[in-house]
């Protein structure tokens, strides 16, 4: 589905991403986990086109994306679920929503965007109770809710997403991550960046450890949540708990 | 059985996806955690990553055994020791041995991928897998004893356990799998037949020999003697151990396991990568190891790679059975030895010149070795009868305590071993028929 080669990008002189090189295959769940600042985000915003890369190649479905416009990728299936939502807290639940199908009114497929916007009614029936109301009203996991639907809306292969637990109460979390559980199961393909790197490894197939923008271990999810290295450093174990 | 499907059917484009990520990272990882390749690297200044295909992976520099040496022993490890969970070793045949450290998840892996050796020869959960590999450091023991738990195998850990006693639980245990070496085998047979038995009586189907070199004929002997199917694998404990490349129910050469290691064949002297299909040393790269990685390691062996579809669906490329070394080590009942050691041995015992002779037979899958010294005439009063069998002896547990050797000694006049004009004496004679 996408597979990665060498990518380096970053901005002005500051090179975040030192040739990241990996891939992900369609149905799966892929975690990169990392602290703060190794480049996760760096890393899908490039993909989606945000952040420019200065070297290395972005295949997605075998063709080259690396050149390619954000909207471009949007059309050929892949979308980004972004930071912190990003929603447009003036506007409705639903007109946040039906932005996701720009790509789709363009093409003057209104008739898909229409089917899109009730499959997403119906996985999250909230949304529908309150399509009307402002996006900025709603609590936090309500607001991922409706950034994931509005990615939904172009209907996407791939998802790119970018720390969706971020400032949720655990109980949220959990039912974020159901929901991502989910949209794999439903065929979709995604590619999530975390800090709550337990939460994500149990759901996910594999992962990649990101650091100071090189990846440095690949694994499968078992691997990773039972590798010390994962463990101490965002796993929140401490070394005393190993020698004990 | 194809064990792990997913990757040992990988197309082509796929899998070299995976070794160039698995690749890079390692590269990552060696070159922050273990000081020689962070040294090396900077000496000749070069930057990991440059590395962007598995066509760079030949601007970069070998690992020799001798520089594993040096680090003995955890130097070389590229994570810390509370992070190791097991330690094998080399014999150490010439001099420091190589210590290799394991993690949690290395040994999961080497479980897994000793599992797909069993699968592909017909072993399943339903077997009894016997091992008489001597449990010790060397990996033999352990990796298989790892791998036949993970098939879901009952797993018989024989070890070294006389010959009797192997025969007795085979027959007793209804053994159906055996594990050794292929010498060993033989050994067994030839056993089960002094004692009037037939091998008929015992419920072995299949047999996994390793860890000494072989051939085609010797296979078929095997086969003939214990009514069984013999399969070939390769392994190296520096790597890994068993688990890097093994035979399919085609039986012809082994299947490298692509997505933890890559292999080059390289020209001994000249160093440079040689084609498909040409014969050459073994290079290997671990891509997956965390405990001990290792980036172009020279392991001295001689083989080939087959680079062609294969019968059984994996897409693994193929090493051919190994045809000898690059030095002049000697394999004596599994063990590794080189007439080197046996030489720095000699010159400590006094009065002995280092003119010597290895000859080596094989009796019954059994190695026998004899060493024949040339003794020099004034430091030795070579009449005295006693003196003579009181020196051989002594030569004999100097042999058994520092290299575990047994050999029969034989002490000779000055300028016996044959030689002809200004020839050195030719170290070894191997007259086994392996």
């Amino acid at each position: 589905m996408l597979k990665i080669r060498n990518l380096e990008a970053g901005y002005d002189k500051l090179k975040v991403l030192k040739g990241i090189s990996l891939h992900v295959n369609p149905g799966e769940i892929i975690s990169i986990i990392g602290a703060n600042g190794a480049g996760k985000t760096t890393l899908l915003n490039t993909i989606a086109s945000i952040v420019k890369p200065t070297a290395g190649e972005i295949y997605l479905k075998k063709n080259d994306i690396s050149l390619s416009s954000s909207d471009q990728i949007v059309n050929n299936g892949c979308v980004l679920v972004p930071e912190g939502r990003q929603l447009f807290p003036t506007m409705t639940i639903k007109e946040n929503l039906i932005l996701g199908a720009y790509t789709l009114y363009r093409k003057k497929n209104k008739k898909s965007a229409l089917e899109n916007l009730n499959n997403i009614y119906e996985m999250f029936p909230v949304l529908k109770e309150r399509k009307s109301q402002l996006a900025g009203t709603l609590s936090g996991g309500e607001q991922q809710m409706v950034a994931i639907g509005r990615a939904l809306m172009s209907g996407p292969e791939l998802l790119l997403m970018d720390e969706p637990s971020m400032g949720l109460a655990p109980i949220i979390v959990k039912n974020i991550f159901k929901v991502v559980e989910s949209l794999r199961n439903s065929g979709k393909t995604i590619l999530i960046v975390e800090q709550n790197a337990k939460a994500v490894l149990e759901i996910a197939d594999r992962g990649y450890v990101m650091e100071t923008g090189t990846l440095v271990m690949e694994g499968s999810a078992d691997e990773l949540l039972n590798n010390n290295d994962v463990k101490r450093a965002y796993l929140g174990k401490d070394y005393k708990e190993f020698t004990d | 059985m194809i064990f792990s499907r997913e990757y040992e059917t990988m197309l082509r484009e796929d899998l070299e996806q995976l070794q160039v990520e698995r690749l890079q990272m390692t590269l990552n990882q060696v070159y922050r955690n273990v000081s020689f390749y962070h040294n090396l690297y900077n000496e000749k200044g070069i930057e990991i990553s440059d590395i962007k295909s598995l066509d760079d992976l030949k601007t970069l520099p070998f690992t020799s055994k001798e520089d594993l040496r040096k680090s003995y022993p955890y130097d070389a490890f590229a994570v810390p020791l509370r992070d190791i969970v097991r330690i094998h070793s080399t014999s150490g045949t010439k001099g420091t041995p190589v210590v290799v450290g394991y993690t949690k998840n290395d040994i999961n892996i080497w479980s897994a991928l000793v599992g797909r050796v069993l699968s592909a020869a017909g072993i399943t959960g339903h077997d009894l897998v016997q091992i008489a590999f001597n449990y010790s450091q060397s990996t033999g023991g352990l990796g298989f004893h790892y791998g036949a738990e993970r098939i879901g195998a009952s797993v018989i850990p024989v070890s070294g356990e006389k010959v009797l006693k192997q025969i007795q639980i085979m027959k007793d245990y209804r053994t159906s799998a055996l594990v050794s070496t292929p010498g060993y085998a033989l050994h067994i047979a030839s056993v089960l037949e002094e004692h009037g038995m037939d091998s008929q009586e015992l419920n072995l189907s299949v047999g996994i020999f390793g860890s000494e070199p072989w051939s085609e004929n010797l296979r078929t002997e095997i086969e003939t003697r214990l009514k069984i199917k013999a399969f070939d694998n390769y392994g190296l404990s520096e790597i890994m151990g068993p688990g890097i490349a093994f035979e399919c129910e085609e039986r012809s050469g082994m299947h490298v396991n692509e997505d933890h290691f890559i292999v080059e064949v390289i020209d001994p002297d000249t160093l440079e990568i040689l084609p498909d299909g040409t014969e050459g040393e073994l290079v290997f790269s671990t891509i997956t190891k965390q405990g001990f990685p290792l980036i172009r390691y020279r392991t001295g062996d001689i083989s080939c790679i087959i680079n062609e579809p294969c019968e059984c669906g994996r897409t693994n490329k193929r090493i051919k059975r190994i045809s000898g070394r690059t030095d002049d080590m000697i394999i004596v009942d599994g063990n590794n030895l080189f007439p080197s050691q046996i030489e720095a041995l000699l010159f400590e015992i006094e009065g002995l010149e280092p003119h010597f002779q290895i000859i080596l037979n094989r009796e019954e899958g059994l190695d026998n070795v004899e060493i024949r010294i040339e003794v020099s005439n004034n430091s030795f009063a070579f009449d005295e009868i006693k003196r003579v069998q009181i020196f051989q002896e002594k030569i004999r547990q100097e042999l058994i305590n520092s290299l575990g050797l047994h050999a029969k000694i034989t002490l000779i006049e000055p300028k016996s071993l044959g030689r002809t004009n200004g020839e050195k004496i030719k170290r070894v004679i191997d007259m086994r028929l392996l």
